[in-house]
């Protein structure tokens, strides 16, 4: 049973996944927006889905299929964010997404930094 | 000179026809299953990393285990982009590429990595931001209006 039910979760994960990038290809080939304007607005919608409560439903049904997406990016943005005004004050509100997000974005920046000085860029 | 305009419309008229003939037509069917593949399977490994660290410590939170997720992914993705292999998936996903949180290190790595000729600090570390910058910037600020509309409206009562 646990395995069947393992199976379901991950045909789901996949589903949601790949229907969430296909839904970015479609606005890219008919409406010509450039990728960085689709980025931004998975983001905000995964923003607004947090801000509203959605998300945490959504993620519990299609677990990594909307975290791994930009859009579970939004979400601990504004998760970190939301939580940190409630305990900290309003202060809380500037500091706590970045807090929650550091982990991604530091490692982000530092493997980008060592894989620029080892490897060299290569002509297309 | 009114005719002069004529001639360059017509001119420009001819020149769009030429451009739309030998544009390659994308094939949007294909290109859309591509996408979905391969944003779906960045989404299954997230997904197996985040279940194998939940057996190899089942104590660990549920934030620090999409904390780990990301986190491995992100650096794996970076790599792939300094070995050259990113560029490979990225010309077969297109969205599926860049949606998933691999696209965003892929798209800092590369940009970083393309100005290095520039330096180390004038060239990567400037550039670094210039492509995910709009992403980071837009979720500061979003997000902090976020938390700060939920205080206020936590606040009232």
């Amino acid at each position: 049973m646990q395995v069947l039910q393992n199976i379901g979760t991950y045909v789901i994960v996949f589903c949601v996944g790949g229907l969430l990038c296909a839904i970015a290809e479609i606005l890219i080939v008919r409406t010509k927006l450039t990728p960085a304007r689709i980025l931004v607005i998975f983001l905000i919608a995964g923003i607004v889905l947090e801000a509203v409560g959605v998300y945490d439903y959504i993620f519990k049904v299609c677990q990594a299929g909307i975290s791994v997406p930009i859009v579970g990016f939004g979400a601990a943005l504004a998760k970190g964010s939301i939580e940190a005004a409630r305990t900290v004050g309003f202060i809380g509100a500037f500091a706590g997404g970045l807090a929650r997000t550091a982990y991604g974005v530091g490692i982000a920046v530092v493997m980008s930094y060592i894989v620029t000085l080892v490897f060299n860029p290569r002509t297309k | 000179m009114r005719e002069n305009t004529d001639v360059i419309k017509v001119r420009n008229a001819a020149y769009n026809k030429y451009v739309n003939n030998v544009t390659p037509k994308t094939n949007i069917a294909k290109a859309i299953f591509h996408s979905f593949a391969i944003g779906g399977i960045t989404c299954v490994i997230g997904q197996a990393i985040g279940d194998i660290v939940l057996l190899i410590a089942p104590d660990t939170p549920k934030d620090m285990v999409s904390n780990i997720t990301s986190m491995i992914l992100v650096s794996v993705a970076i790599l792939f982009t300094g070995l050259g292999f990113f560029d490979v998936i990225a010309r077969q996903g297109g969205a599926g590429s860049f949606l998933p949180i691999t696209g965003f290190a892929n798209a800092m790595a590369s940009a970083s990595m393309e100005f290095k000729t520039e330096g180390l600090i004038f060239g990567t570390s400037v550039k670094m931001f210039s492509v995910v910058g709009p992403v980071v910037v837009n979720g500061i600020v979003w997000s902090s209006l976020a938390g700060l509309i939920n205080l206020c409206i936590l606040g009232m009562y």
